[in-house]
């Protein structure tokens, strides 16, 4: 059987200017990079990765942006929604200094990997790349697992005044980095690709889902790679090959979008 | 598409493309039940135009591209029908068995007489072999199938999916946004052979299996029950894509052991 179970919001928590993150109880093993199902019945069903993983309670975080994370935004602890899951692949930790690049909520999915790390001993730089400071969320969490966080702003109003792929590149010249995990706009998920060289890479993709177990096609990319069941996260080696990656996506409908 | 050719399809059929791009419905959209998969896609495709451009892409592969279409209308079939020869359909299938779009799918297929009209006006408008695709959601398969044939089908494809709903208990909620859809998988392999058994005896243009091939014994069972070739969908959850070396390697097996040389063989083995 591969249907959502209902299950009660545990927390849902404000991070920023229009963005949540709510838990809700699942007691089994999520590896980070995974994501839900989750349900809002009478709306829709939508793809999250985790940005939350402890034994008993997992968690998501998203912004308000269309019907469903709208619903979602709104309904407090206790309501009702269907969770399946969790499905996707997950990141693969790999070196001793590591770069992490969130643009955007991007951030929020690379955090329980950034915490993985960290448990791990793992010497861990992240940069969280938005376009204003008000959207900021994840620094102090962050910065409590003992990561080195730096923030870049489209605006100049906190940290580095620029894109984080620009930042990143500062940061893969001076420093000895072992391997590059990203999410975040797929353009600048290139451009770090390229800054890469022969740096090991991973990167977290976002298309538009439907089954969410690779019998529809909807999210597929390049020769029929499914995001929802090869991915969401595909290696450097995969995306360099992927006529696709940060060039376009497909609407619901199938049709090419140009990012 | 080219990942299923890499993985051994014979042949591939594409999604059903109408006249317009389609976003389908909301999700969910599919769900695995115990049995099979239910799902309401609602008929999502980029529209004929754009398509073009997906069938561009195959042009080199030697695997023969089947253009699955719907439509509401006999023009709009004979539009569709044209534009996919154009692009280079081996040939076309007309989807007249959709059990969950509105307008379109099975309330053409149901009727016997409008879907003469359709199957014939587009046999003579394109010069690929037209296939049609039935719904197991009517009173008479057979009589459905008898009409295409007098439009002069070059084969029948049986069956659509099987017309279902699954409601969660805890928020009395159909899951499905569309409510029902299509059931599909292993349960419904009684029902589709039972249809291709009828159908078989009943038409002289071949037949073609459809619904809960999983394994090279279900394949063999349809040739028994009188179908010429086969169609996978669901299996490709169940066994991922690879499905289609397994199955032909199954196939292979199972008629080596049983001392059969050709497929054309176990054809309608059964009627006896």
């Amino acid at each position: 059987m591969n249907i959502p179970t209902i299950t009660t919001i545990l927390t849902s928590t404000t991070e920023a200017t229009d963005i949540k993150t709510i838990t809700f109880r699942y007691p089994g093993t999520v590896l980070p990079g995974q994501f839900f199902m989750i349900w809002i019945p009478g709306v829709d069903e939508i793809p999250m990765s985790v940005s939350q993983i402890t034994k008993d309670v997992k968690g998501f975080t998203f912004r308000k942006i269309g019907d469903a994370t709208h619903a979602l935004y709104h309904l407090s602890p206790g309501s009702k929604i269907g969770v399946r899951g969790p499905y996707g692949n997950g990141f693969k930790l790999t070196g001793k200094h590591l770069l992490f690049v969130g643009g955007g909520t991007g951030i929020a999915m690379l955090v329980p990997v950034v915490e993985q790390a960290r448990k791990r001993n793992l010497q861990s730089t992240v940069i969280i790349g938005v376009k204003t400071k008000n959207e900021l969320f994840f620094e102090d969490r962050l910065r409590l697992c003992g990561a080195t966080v730096l923030v870049s702003t489209d605006d100049g109003s906190k940290g580095y005044k620029g894109l984080a792929s620009d930042l990143a590149k500062d940061i893969l010249t001076k420093e000895n980095i072992d391997a590059v995990f990203t999410c975040g706009p797929e353009p600048m998920m290139k451009t770090l690709l390229s800054c890469c060289k022969t740096i090991p890479f991973q990167a977290s993709l976002e298309r538009y889902m439907k089954c969410s177990i690779g019998i529809c096609g909807q999210c597929c990319v390049g020769n029929g790679l499914r995001v929802c069941l090869d991915g969401p996260i595909f290696d450097g080696k995969t995306l360099k090959k992927d006529e696709d990656f940060g060039i376009y996506k497909r609407d619901a409908a199938g049709r090419k979008i140009p990012f | 598409m080219q990942r299923m050719i890499d993985c051994g399809a014979g042949a591939i059929v594409t999604k059903s493309i109408g006249m317009q791009p389609r976003e389908g419905y909301a999700n969910p959209t599919v769900l695995e039940l115990e049995y099979g998969l239910l799902n309401a896609m609602g008929l999502p495709n980029p529209g004929i135009d754009q398509y073009g451009q997906e069938m561009k892409k195959l042009q080199k592969s030697k695997t023969p591209i089947i253009g699955s279409i719907y439509a509401a209308t006999t023009e709009e079939f004979v539009a569709l029908a044209h534009k996919m020869e154009q692009y280079g359909a081996a040939a076309v299938e007309l989807n007249v068995s959709c059990p969950h779009a509105k307008r379109y799918g099975l309330e053409v297929g149901c009727d016997a007489t409008l879907l003469h009209t359709i199957v014939s006006s587009v046999k003579q408008q394109v010069k690929i072999p037209v296939f049609v695709k039935l719904s197991p959601n009517v009173v008479n398969i057979v009589e459905i199938a008898q009409a295409a044939e007098k439009g002069n089908a070059d084969a029948i494809v049986a069956i659509n999916t099987v017309k279902g709903m699954k409601i969660d208990l805890e928020t009395a909620h159909p899951i499905l946004a569309n409510r029902t859809g299509g059931y599909s998988g292993k349960a419904i392999k009684p029902i589709g052979v039972r249809c291709v058994y009828d159908i078989a005896q009943n038409v002289n243009i071949p037949v073609i299996g459809v619904g809960g091939v999983t394994t090279g014994e279900d394949a063999v069972e349809y040739f028994m029950a009188g179908a010429s070739a086969v169609q996978i969908g669901s299996a490709v959850y169940y066994r991922g894509p690879e499905v289609f070396k397994h199955v032909c390697k199954e196939i292979n097996v199972w008629m080596d052991k049983h001392g059969y040389k050709k497929i054309a063989e176990l054809v309608g083995a059964a009627y006896q």
